[in-house]
Parts: structure tokens; sequence; C-alpha cells
């Protein structure tokens, strides 16, 4: 009577239990210096580029055009030329700088340190105490990162909204197919940009998250997170390996600024998506194998 | 009762122990199950896709020929996957950089040159996989698209105006032709790059050095089509055979696969992978030059005194200089383009120096009544270049290349 009494206790408070965890995972995971210090990394690339690219085209030249540098937009990332024209290619040659390494190492450092950074605290034994489950703990933490994933690219695309606005006109702008299109759709699909990026750290998120129910040490997660980002990234240009590139969780990045043609092309984008929901279902419920059945020990 | 029901618990959670471990590694089955079900479906969803060839009517090669012909399709929109497999050394962005060098007098690109410019760009298509996107509206409405990482190379016809867009570079390129259909933008597409062209192209062989047969069915980008096989009669070409998916309903070509003689892969593989025979977006046309976008007009470039326009460096080389142009030796699919290049052909490994021995790393040294050359040879196209500088080039293979060079002295 009494154990199904307590039983009952447990499992009648489940949806808002869920919510109050999310909201501490989320509380902890922003607070933390070290993710203000990420997202201001992240919030000062865009400022960097749009002064880089205000100085060099202050005569009223394009970047990247004639005496600007060079092969035809063989400098910088993409988008870059457009920058001095209309200051919402910004978003665009931002996203498409930090996505390579600045977004997904800071994600990195957050998933890694996700569940091994509490083991390595000694506070892991203590969230486990509470009535929530193992894998509702995993889900939650998985959330949580998941929100910074998102978040930092917002950041991304906010400050560089902002600085392309101070510095640069705005207006009416031209996809990358030749056709224009109107401000409010160019934000429009600004935003859309934006989800997508987020979305396409998916995959490192889990990844990240696996790694580091695997150690013990914080550190050591994000190290290897951060380690296998590079390494990939790397083994990503090997021309020699081109079989098995189009399984690189980064392959598909850059597939966002199809986005920009007319009418999108959406053959690499699906698969790009596609492939983040793959590392997220096998990285994801290894994670679970592995953070149910293991020994907490600290 | 406490110490009994301890002892009872250590024992049951001893007893438990061996189970419970093998549920934990059970676990870990879910992530190996979800990486099986997705390499299934990697797998085996193309196969399941390609469900095997259409049952359509039987139809003669002549008919099929004429249907093409016949269709009066004036609106398309589609993906055109084209893959180029030359045998070359990958030089697609040495040829296109170095075109586009040529284009421009560069380093500093010039006054002439335009990274937008329609023969340097489309000179790049001509090795490594490409994706195009092409809409058609009429014979006076067209655009053609080179999807590149992050950047896109569009080539726009609105009536009399034609427009170069270089994304990459923000610059643009622009032409007018006549109002007319017969013109068409021919001049300015030095590549075909549409099914349509390159069938047009091959059909024209028609004669009887070729056998035309119809090879059964295909599906091309959804569609049901019929397969168009052409091949040549005559021994010596390099050309194994050329097979062009014409869409059953509109007679469209859909597909073109050039395969060599040799074996191997396709040399020239284009097709749609997505088509649409809806009117395409009047938007899709328009294009007003975005601002701060350098813009070279066509006469200005043609004008600027360094130019040569779209020329790969090799086809640079042979009809510049040439005093007479090329003449033809033999006939059908053996024809040979003969150029005197009046000089004293390629220098030799001890006359040119450095560069000659270069050059003739590449090449084999042969000899015949005609004298010594060195033949280059790729994947289709084999050139022979005497000593006495003459060079013989076509799409036949070494041995009948020799023979046009005897039977040409």
């Amino acid at each position: 009577m009494s154990r199904a009494e307590t039983a009952a206790a447990v499992r009648t408070p489940r949806p808002l239990w869920t919510f109050g965890l999310l909201r501490s995972e989320l509380l902890t995971t922003f607070r933390r210096w070290r993710t203000l210090a990420l997202l201001g990394v992240l919030a000062a690339v865009p400022v960097l580029v749009g002064i880089a690219v205000r100085i060099e085209t202050g005569d009223g030249g394009s970047f990247g055009g004639p005496g600007g540098g060079g092969e035809a937009g063989g400098g910088g990332p993409a988008f870059i030329s457009q920058v001095s024209n209309n200051g919402l290619f910004l978003v665009f040659t931002a996203l498409a700088a930090t996505l390579p390494f600045f977004l997904p190492m800071a994600v990195g450092v957050v998933a890694g340190d996700a569940i091994a950074g509490e083991a390595g605290a000694g506070t892991l034994r203590y969230l486990l105490v509470a009535p929530a489950g193992r894998t509702r703990l995993l889900l939650t933490k998985y959330a949580a990162v998941l929100a910074f994933c998102l978040a930092a690219t917002l950041v991304v695309a906010l400050s560089a909204l902002a600085v392309g606005a101070l510095l640069f006109p705005l207006g009416d702008l031209t996809t990358i197919s030749g056709t224009r299109i109107g401000y409010a759709e160019g934000l429009g699909r600004a935003l859309l940009i934006a989800l997508t990026v987020a979305a396409s750290l998916v995959g490192l998120a889990a990844l990240g998250l696996f790694v580091s129910t695997l150690t013990g040490s914080g550190i050591a997660a994000m190290a290897t997170t951060v380690g296998l980002l590079i390494t990939v990234q790397i083994l990503d240009q090997i021309p020699q390996l081109h079989a098995v590139q189009p399984y690189f969780f980064s392959h598909y990045w850059l597939s966002f600024a199809d986005l920009m043609r007319e009418p999108v092309y959406w053959d690499d984008l699906v698969r790009n998506l596609g492939l983040q929901a793959l590392y997220a279902a096998v990285f994801g419920s290894a994670a679970w194998a592995r953070f149910t059945a293991k020994d907490i020990t600290a | 009762m406490a110490p009994y029901a301890s002892d009872d618990s250590t024992t049951a959670a001893q007893a438990r122990e061996p189970g419970t471990r093998r549920r934990r590694a059970a676990r870990y089955a879910v992530p190996v199950a979800v990486t099986g079900v997705a390499a299934a479906t990697i797998g085996l969803v193309p196969a399941l896709a390609d469900s095997g060839d259409p049952d359509l009517p039987d139809i003669t090669a002549q008919q099929l020929i004429e249907k093409t012909v016949a269709s009066d399709t004036q609106r398309l929109s589609g993906t055109v996957k084209i893959s180029t497999d030359l045998g070359l050394p990958d030089l697609g962005g040495l040829a296109g950089g170095m075109a586009g060098g040529l284009a421009s007098g560069s380093p500093g690109r010039g006054e002439g040159g335009s990274a937008a410019d329609p023969s340097a760009k489309l000179t790049e298509l001509v090795s490594g996989t490409h994706t195009l996107r092409v809409a058609v509206d009429g014979p006076d409405r067209q655009k053609l698209s080179v999807l590149e990482n992050a950047a896109e190379y569009s080539l726009i016809r609105d009536g009399e105006d034609v427009w170069g867009y270089d994304s990459a570079s923000n610059e643009v390129y622009h032409a007018t032709v006549p109002r007319s259909a017969d013109e068409r933008t021919k001049e300015h597409r030095t590549v075909p790059a549409t099914p349509r062209e390159l069938a047009e192209e091959a059909l024209k062989a028609v004669d009887d050095t070729t056998s035309v047969t119809v090879d059964g069915t295909a599906q091309v980008a959804g569609r049901d089509a019929y397969k168009l096989l052409i091949e040549p009669r005559q021994e010596g070409s390099t050309v194994g055979a050329i097979s062009i998916a014409v869409d059953a309903r509109t007679g469209v070509p859909l597909k073109f696969t050039l395969t060599p003689a040799g074996g191997g892969a396709a040399v020239v593989d284009a097709g749609f992978t997505q088509v649409s025979f809806a009117e395409p977006a009047a938007s899709t046309f328009d294009f007003t030059p975005p601002e701060g976008a350098k813009i070279t007009e066509a006469d200005e470039a043609a004008g600027a005194p360094e130019r040569a326009p779209g020329r790969a460096p090799e086809s640079g080389k042979e009809p510049a200089g040439g005093p007479g142009g090329p003449t033809v030796v033999g006939e059908g699919w053996n024809a040979v383009a003969a150029f005197d290049t009046g000089g004293g052909g390629l220098p030799t490994g001890s006359a040119g120096g450095d560069l000659g021995g270069f050059l003739g790393s590449f090449g084999d040294r042969v000899k015949g009544d005609f004298g010594t050359g060195t033949v280059f040879t790729t994947r289709l196209v084999n050139a022979l270049i005497t000593e006495d500088g003459k060079v013989y080039a076509g799409a036949v293979t070494k041995e009948a290349l020799v023979k046009a060079a005897d039977a040409a002295r």
C-alpha cells in the first residue's frame, strides 16, 4: 500500500518535473561564465568581419572584387563579396565563417561537459538521487545542449544583423541565382538559414553527449569531441576518401547556402538534415545505452 | 527479521547480477540496430527505387527520332547533372583558371575580362561533375545556372539581353543578341549543356556509318523514356556508344551518355535528375544587376586587346597560328581534323629544353610514313603532333590517327 502510494506520488508530477529539470539545466548551462564567454566570442566574429569589410571597401568598391584579392570567390567565406552592398549578407557570411569551426567548437565544449562535467564535479550522483530517472536526465541534458546550439547560432545571426544594419546599406537583395527578393523575404530566409545552421549541429551535439557519458572528466570529453570535429573536417578535405565523405556529419554543413538560390535547391539540405537525424539517433541511443547501464561512482 | 531481510536482499542481488549485466549489454543493441537499419536503408532504397524499366509500346528508331525532332516543347525547367571524364588530369580548376586568366590578362584582371564571362566560365564544365539548372520559356527566354559551393553562375537570356552573373565575385557580364529564334545564344554556349543540344549534335552524324537502334526503355527523372542507342559501324573510333533517353510523352531528350570504345565509365554523362514541363516562373528570367556589381559589356570586352575568349589552353595553341584552317581527313566517325601550324612542330626533348621534355612526357612517340610525331591521348580525343608541325586530332584510336596522317601525306 505504502509502496504504491510512493510510486504514485513520484509519477504524478512528471510533466512538471521534466520542465523543472530542464529549466534548472538551462539556467546552469547559460549562467556559466564559460558559456557566456563562448557566446561573446561568437558575437564578436560578425563584428570583426563587418569592420574588416568596411575598412577594405571604404572607397566604395566591393570586397573581393577588382583589386580586392586574386581569384574570383577564392578569398574569404561565402557571400563576402556582397556584404558591402547589403548588410543582410553579413548574416550569411558570419554563419559561413563560424559554422566550420567556432560554432561546433562551442557546441562540443557544452555537449562534452554535459554528463562528464557533472561526474567530474561530483554532482552527478546528487542529480540521480532526484526521482527523475537516468533516461529523463539524459534527455534533459540533450535538450539543454540543443538549446545552446540554437542560442549560439542566433547570437551570431543577430550580432551580424545588427552590425550589418549599422555599417552597410539595407534593402532588396539579389539571390545567388540572380533574382531579386524583398528585404522582408530576405530576413525570412536569414532566419531559415539560422535554423538550418542550428539543426546542422544536432549530430555533433549527440556525438558530444555520447563521448561525455564515456568518461568522468569534463575536460577529456570536451577535448575528444573537439578533436573528433577537427579530424572529421580534415578527412572531409581528402579527395581519396570521397566514398565515405557523404557520411561525415560536417559534409553538408555549407548546404545552408542553397536556401539563397531561387528556386531553393533542396537536395543537399534534406541530406544534411537526414544525416543529422541519423547521428542523433545513433549516438543518442548509444549515449542512452551507456548512461543507463554504467555505474555512477562520482 | 532485519538480518534475514538484509541477507535475503544480498543474495537476490547476487543472483540478479548476470541477468542485469546481460540486460545492460542488450541496451547497446539499440544503437547497433539503428546503424544497421540506416545502412540497410541507404543500401536498399536506391535499389528499390530502380524498380525496373517501364513498359512502353514498341517503337522504331525512325519514329523515335521523328518524335524528338517534332517535339514542340517550348517550356521546361529542371536540374541537370553532368559528369565529364575525358581522362585528363584534373584540369577543371586549372583550365578554368587559365581560361579566365587569358580572358582577363591576369593577374590583376585587366579591363576586358570578367569572372562572369560565359565562355570562360563554361569551360569549367569540361571536367568533373556539375549540377546545372535549366529553365526554358520559348525561344527568347532561357536560363542556365551552374550550381557551385555557396555560389552560382547564371546565364540568363531575356529577349535581347544576355546576362552572365557570377555570385561568388559579384560580377556581371552583359551582351545583346538579336531577338530571333534562329540565332539563339549559340555563340555564347560553347559547351552544349542541355541533353537536347547534345542529342541534336549526335543526331546530325547519322548516316550509313552509324547504327541507330532503340535499346529498350528507362526511367529518367521519374519519367518513362525510350533509349536511343547510336553506335559507330566503323573500326577505329574511340566512341563506343551514345545512348540518349527520350521522354516517351514529349519527345524531349532527358539523358545523354557517351561511353568510350575502350570501356570504363562514361566520358560524358548528362541527364535531368528532375524535370518539369510547366511554365517556369516569370521572375526566373528577370535580372537586374545588383548594387555594387562590376558590369562588363560584351562590346568593351571584345575590344580589349589581350582577350582570348574561352579558349582552353590546348585549343588556343592549335588553330591560332595556323596558316590555313583545318582540313578534315576521313569520314564519319573516323574524321580527323588536320592543321598545319607551319611551325617546327613540338619541341622535342633535346631541342625544346625543359618545356619540350615536359610536354613529351605526356605523349607517346610514334613513327610512320609521315615521319615521327607525338600522340597525346585522352579517353575520347587523341591528337598527333608531327615533327614538321602538323596536328591531327579526332575521336579515333592512335592507329587510325597514324593511318590518317599517312594518308594525308
